[in-house]
């Protein structure tokens, strides 16, 4: 199964193996990943399943939606690279994916 | 009371004819007899029209969980628009409307919204946790015991209207300014109040729009501040803003401070005296706080609902909704709603994603309070667990007449001690 690396704020990291078709945020959620809340459970309809892409994966996860950026364009802690990581869809290209996670989600 | 229309509170919710219902009735709210409605609902007629009612017109109800996150994030079709009506169930007078940006549509919400939003981010709560901790352990150390009183009056409004003076800079010896203009704002004229018309409304608004406006004067003649009004005066999106749009987005920062936390942190006392095994397991693990919070948050629901105006027509869960049309999305019911919540009905306090619920609202207007809320009720729960045994509710709670704000005015407890 394809890997996602998940670092917290604090430099911790988590290794996940996480199923094709589900979603990064599925992935936290579902193995106790801390730093991730996702209060809407994948619907993008809200920001709290934040995280930053590592520059390197940031082609292959591709561009949000007009609607993720809408939501995150709410979030204090917002960069260039950040996505909403329950609409990142695992798959075979994204084995090896690393995001970091913001300092709290709200 | 002058209660507007007839209406048999006890009628039974499951035999009225479902054209009939009128789920937005504010009397049933203020006694606490709307559940078996939404129940009926949830079951018979998912997204309802309702044509019956006296003082609210024609509206759709909505009120599933997953048909609500469905309106939530389709805000192209749902406008918040206060010119289509706005976010709450009751029209108001085109003249007298309130722009706010909870009440706007993007690109301008969006706009507005980010000027206040660094308020709540993650250092600046983290520097209000300390002042927060400070006023919570004065108001619980100066309550009485052995006798009793009302916790909403000691410490659910002064905890809320403490929090909000702070985040304004606002002058403290002034503070219940906050909650009498909040309380105002969201008053229905029927209830039998202080606001018995929307010209008495419009006075005191008059009177907060005043104070506020030298409040702003003096900030925006100073460098930028971390406070909401400085904040506002120097954001590019709102430095311009008509004195009626600065009231609109000061009358959403007061009601969104003062009226939902406050209806948490008494409801949390009554739902803790209400299930003694679930006080039980809170005293024997106090860590328990983190996941009982966002469930006080659900079960209490302070904010009933949210409306929405269809600017186009839409199908919604097999109805048709037209373009123009007055959708009310209850958020009470799809928090009791068993497909999306398990055992809904229930005050569970170490459930497994406690955050799952509607009280916040979904989408692009989800409350941007949200963890600053978290943040005060947890504290709260924190400093009454170290203070006090238990808080004894001594009598019924009283309820606000309204299908908004989902309140409580009086709950007399008693601190044994």
């Amino acid at each position: 199964m394809p890997q996602v690396t998940y670092i917290e704020h604090d430099g911790t990291a988590h290794q996940v193996e996480l199923e094709e078709g589900l979603s990064v945020m599925r992935g936290a959620v579902d193995n106790g990943v801390p730093g991730i809340d996702a209060d809407c459970g994948g619907e993008c309809a809200c920001a709290t399943c934040h995280v930053f892409v590592e520059e390197a994966w940031l082609e292959r996860t591709g561009e949000p939606s007009e609607q993720e950026a809408s939501m995150l364009s709410f979030a204090a802690t917002a960069q260039p690279n950040s996505r909403l990581s329950c609409q990142i869809t695992m798959s075979a290209a994204l084995d090896g994916l690393v995001v970091r996670l913001p300092e709290a989600q709200h | 009371m002058n209660a507007p229309v007839s209406y048999d509170p006890h009628a039974d919710a499951w035999t009225t004819p479902l054209d009939q219902l009128d789920p937005g009735n504010p009397a049933r709210f203020q006694d606490d007899t709307m559940w078996p409605t939404f129940a009926r609902l949830r079951r018979d007629a998912p997204v309802h029209y309702s044509t019956t009612s006296p003082m609210f017109g024609p509206y759709w109800s909505v009120t599933k969980y997953k048909d609500i996150m469905a309106v939530e994030v389709n805000h192209k079709a749902f406008s918040s628009d206060s010119g289509f009506g706005g976010i709450s169930i009751r029209d108001r007078p085109k003249e007298l409307q309130l722009p706010m940006f909870i009440a706007m549509d993007p690109p301008r919400h969006d706009d507005q919204r980010k000027v206040v939003q660094p308020i709540v981010a993650p250092a600046n709560l983290a520097k209000l946790e300390g002042i927060i901790r400070d006023r919570v352990c004065t108001i619980l150390d100066g309550l009485p015991r052995n006798e009793t009183f009302n916790w909403v009056e000691h410490v659910s409004i002064e905890l809320t209207v403490t929090m909000l003076a702070t985040l304004f800079d606002f002058p403290y010896e002034d503070r219940r300014k906050l909650s009498f203009w909040s309380d105002c704002a969201t008053a229905a004229p029927e209830a039998g109040g202080y606001i018995d018309s929307e010209a008495k409304r419009e006075e005191v608004f008059a009177e907060c729009l005043a104070y506020f406006t030298d409040l702003w004067n003096q900030r925006v003649n100073a460098d930028p501040r971390p406070d909401l009004i400085s904040m506002l005066a120097h954001g590019e999106a709102t430095r311009n803003m008509t004195p009626r749009e600065y009231l609109g987005n000061l009358i959403l920062l007061i009601v969104g401070g003062n009226d939902t936390t406050r209806n948490s942190i008494s409801g949390g006392v009554l739902f803790l005296d209400r299930n003694p095994g679930e006080y039980a397991k809170l005293r024997a693990n106090p860590g328990l706080i983190e996941t009982m919070v966002p469930e006080i948050i659900r079960y209490q629901t302070p904010l009933a609902h949210m409306r929405r105006t269809a600017v186009q027509d839409v199908e919604l869960g097999g109805q048709r909704i037209k373009a123009g049309d007055k959708v009310v999305m209850w958020y009470i019911s799809g928090n009791r709603d068993p497909e999306a919540i398990e055992e809904p009905e229930r005050f569970i306090i170490d459930r497994k994603r406690p955050r799952q619920h509607l009280s916040f609202g979904f989408g692009i207007h989800r409350c941007v309070g949200n963890r600053l809320a978290e943040l005060q009720l947890k504290i709260l729960w924190e400093e009454i667990l170290k203070r006090f045994d238990r808080i004894e509710v001594v009598g019924e709670p009283k309820r606000v007449f309204s299908s908004f704000v989902h309140g409580i005015t009086d709950l007399p407890v008693r601190i044994p001690g």
